[in-house]
């Protein structure tokens, strides 16, 4: 009784992307953190507050990478259920996941 | 000023389910359709949609149409439209099929058939034995629905325009609907969308709550752009909660928790549910654990500093059971409330799930509103489907697996009567200027410069006030001392200023529009439900605790200008087969 695994292209990834930590890029960031899910929300919101601005250049352009992926991955990523297969993703969402939980969610 | 102005045949603001159904039957009859969408369309809160849709199809156990209908109507307590209710249960059928041919993959039987499982609400042979009646793909249904849908429009060539904020309505001269001004997010400059019929899609309003499971871009959009259009709002007082929600975020806690043996605590550790539902107790109905949880909190045994919650305890459990039945709910919790269940009880607290009312429609999505004399009019050019319209198929209460239908069937049917529609009115009209203008000022209102209040100061007390005083638990003082505090918000709004006003993604600019859209929801919620004085389905008081169908088996209608109400009748009288007529609602 599985259903088919469904591939969701979603949009690419922010080609504009720079990686520089501008007002300009954050507010794209803040925009690209809204999501279908509340559980997304909380948790990518949270971060950009709390973590982008901490990250390493090549760090900044994964988690640009992270926010094209479709809602019910990254659910599966962010809350445990699957680990992605991209070891700078699998780093960054432990990483992430990390971050928002010690500052009290 | 010159605004870029766009021409289509059709205008739908909103891309989950309702709006990608409808645009996808007109774009497939060769109309040229424009979808409007402020976040990336598989990004809507249709994703989140995990439960099934309702039809009885029969794969499983016998099923009928007609049996799905009537635990509609009762679900509804009575006050679901009986008519609307019969066409959707009908429609079910060829629309789950429809998707299937779409591609839609949905869960399998061994023989190949679509699978149904059973739900609560769901019977046989009016009200016998449990029936299965909602298909599901796995518990990605939403996910898989709105991915099927956005592919099969991209392939018919819907028009997108991702990212864009759709600020108001715009008429011509004799008012007639014709299309929406926007907001491009990306570069913040205004676009005027003309259309010969224009559909509202643009999902629920939780976050008009403290608490709710609702994502962040669930504002009420269009319900407020239909406020503003002079349209009323229908049945907003009957919202649905959700017992347990993570205290303060709102995720849901799966009522699987209890069902596995959780139960709920108090400050005292107390079992508070024994109390208020001796043989039940933690597995009582949605809203009777709702208000117990609210009144414990009310009467001060609330835990943490603030006593604003409770506790669900389910460490006694053990390690292996949570880790093994509830493994999602482990890991949200630790997450989210910063508590692993297996050690110590989840914080937990109301959590605004559904809105059953909405922006007022007959089956056919047209916006349909009183004329005068008892009369009803179609809103010329104007439609809505999904969570955001009230084609009256919930009535005061939603049966699970009947939200997606709703969006489906709606969405589907609103897409084929605009097809009729710009056939029988193929031309243009033109936009009125003063129109336009007014749409224009919302807009540049935010370009006012200065000291003032905050959006989030604004919006954190909205959201705080509609939960203490238009939430769960609702009597004649609680709900009269919200309506005076909202009044005195609402007048506090031309206040707020914004210190950002650059152009590129100005999302501070955003959450300003979706603050006024907030409050013009909140205010239709507060003042509908202040009104209805009676307890029927998810509109509890306990000052008049019983349904009361000589005075209020009505309609609630709620008019933005002068917070005025009125009402009209429920439609008993069913399309093909005799009423339902109302009866004690018992489980």
């Amino acid at each position: 009784m599985a259903a088919a695994p469904t591939t969701d292209p979603g949009p690419p990834p922010d080609a504009t992307a720079s990686a520089s930590g501008s007002e300009d890029e954050i507010r794209r960031l803040r925009w690209q953190c809204r999501r279908g899910m509340l559980e997304l929300d909380h948790l990518l919101d949270r971060f950009l507050d709390l973590g982008y601005g901490a990250l390493s250049a090549p760090q900044r352009l994964a988690f640009v990478r992270l926010l094209a992926e479709p809602d019910p991955r990254l659910s599966d990523w962010l809350l445990s259920r699957a680990d992605p297969p991209d070891p700078e993703l699998r780093e960054l969402v432990r990483h992430l996941v990390e971050v928002v939980r010690a500052q009290g969610s | 000023m010159s605004i870029p102005t766009r021409h289509f045949d059709a205008l739908i603001v909103g891309a989950g389910g309702a709006g990608l159904n409808a645009a996808l039957q007109l774009a497939g009859a060769e109309l040229r359709v424009a979808v409007v969408s402020k976040v990336f369309p598989t990004r809507s809160h249709t994703v989140a949609a995990q439960g099934g849709v309702n039809a009885a199809l029969a794969n499983v156990l016998p099923d009928s149409w007609h049996w799905h209908m009537f635990d509609t109507v009762k679900g509804s307590d009575y006050l679901g439209d009986q008519d609307a209710i019969e066409f959707m249960c009908r429609e079910a059928i060829p629309t789950v099929y429809e998707l299937e041919h779409a591609g839609v993959p949905f869960s399998r039987l061994d023989d190949g058939k679509i699978y149904q499982r059973a739900f609560g609400g769901q019977s046989q042979r009016f009200g016998g034995e449990q029936a299965a009646r909602t298909c599901a793909a796995a518990d990605r249904t939403g996910h898989a629905i709105l991915h099927t849908l956005y592919q099969q429009n991209i392939r018919a060539r819907s028009h997108f325009f991702d990212e864009c904020f759709a600020i108001d309505l715009v008429r011509d001269g004799e008012g007639v609907i014709c299309g929406a001004l926007v907001l491009e997010i990306e570069t913040g400059e205004p676009l005027l969308i003309e259309a010969k019929a224009t559909l509202l899609a643009t999902g629920g309003w939780g976050q008009v709550f403290r608490t709710t499971s609702n994502a962040h871009i669930n504002t009420g959009d269009g319900a407020a752009m239909a406020l503003r259009a002079g349209v009323p709002l229908m049945d907003m007082e009957f919202y649905q909660f959700h017992p347990t929600g993570i205290a303060g975020k709102g995720m849901l806690i799966t009522e699987g928790v209890r069902g596995e043996g959780g139960y709920l605590i108090n400050k005292d550790g107390e079992r508070f549910m024994e109390r208020y539902a001796p043989r039940a107790k933690d597995l009582a109905s949605r809203d009777v654990v709702s208000r117990a949880i609210v009144t414990e909190v009310k009467e001060g045994r609330g835990c943490g500093e603030q006593g604003d919650y409770v506790m669900l305890k389910l460490d006694h459990l053990g390690e292996a059971v949570i880790s093994k039945r509830l493994p999602g709910i482990r890991e949200s919790s630790r997450i989210f409330a910063g508590a692993d269940p297996v050690v110590e009880p989840i914080p937990v607290f109301p959590t605004a799930h559904y809105a059953m009312g909405g922006i007022p429609t007959d089956r056919f999505g047209r916006v349909a509103m009183p004329a005068g004399h008892g009369a009803e009019e179609v809103v010329v050019g104007l439609y809505a489907a999904g969570e955001c319209a009230c084609a009256s198929v919930h009535g005061a209460n939603r049966l699970g697996g009947n939200s997606l239908l709703d969006i489906l069937v709606f969405g589907r049917l609103a897409g084929k009567d605009i097809i009729d529609y710009v056939r029988e009115n193929p031309y243009q009209r033109s936009v009125h200027s003063a129109s336009l203008d007014q749409a224009m000022s919302r807009l540049e209102r935010w370009g006012q410069k200065g000291e003032g209040l905050t959006v989030q100061q604004l919006r954190a007390e909205l959201r705080r006030c509609m939960e203490d005083h238009a939430g769960v638990f609702r009597t004649e003082d609680v709900m009269a001392e919200g309506y005076r505090k909202l009044c005195a918000l609402r007048e506090r709004l031309p206040a707020v200023r914004l210190t950002d006003h650059s152009k590129v993604f100005n999302t501070a600019r955003i959450e300003a529009l979706e603050l006024e859209n907030m409050m013009d929801v909140g205010l239709s919620i507060a003042v509908s439900a202040l009104h209805r004085q009676e307890s029927r389905g998810a509109h509890s008081r306990p000052d008049y605790p019983q349904r009361d169908d000589q005075t209020w088996l009505k309609h609630s209608l709620y008019y933005r200008e002068g917070d005025h109400m009125d009402y009209k009748p429920v439609r008993t009288k069913p399309l093909t087969v005799e009423s339902f007529p109302p009866k004690e609602r018992v489980y």
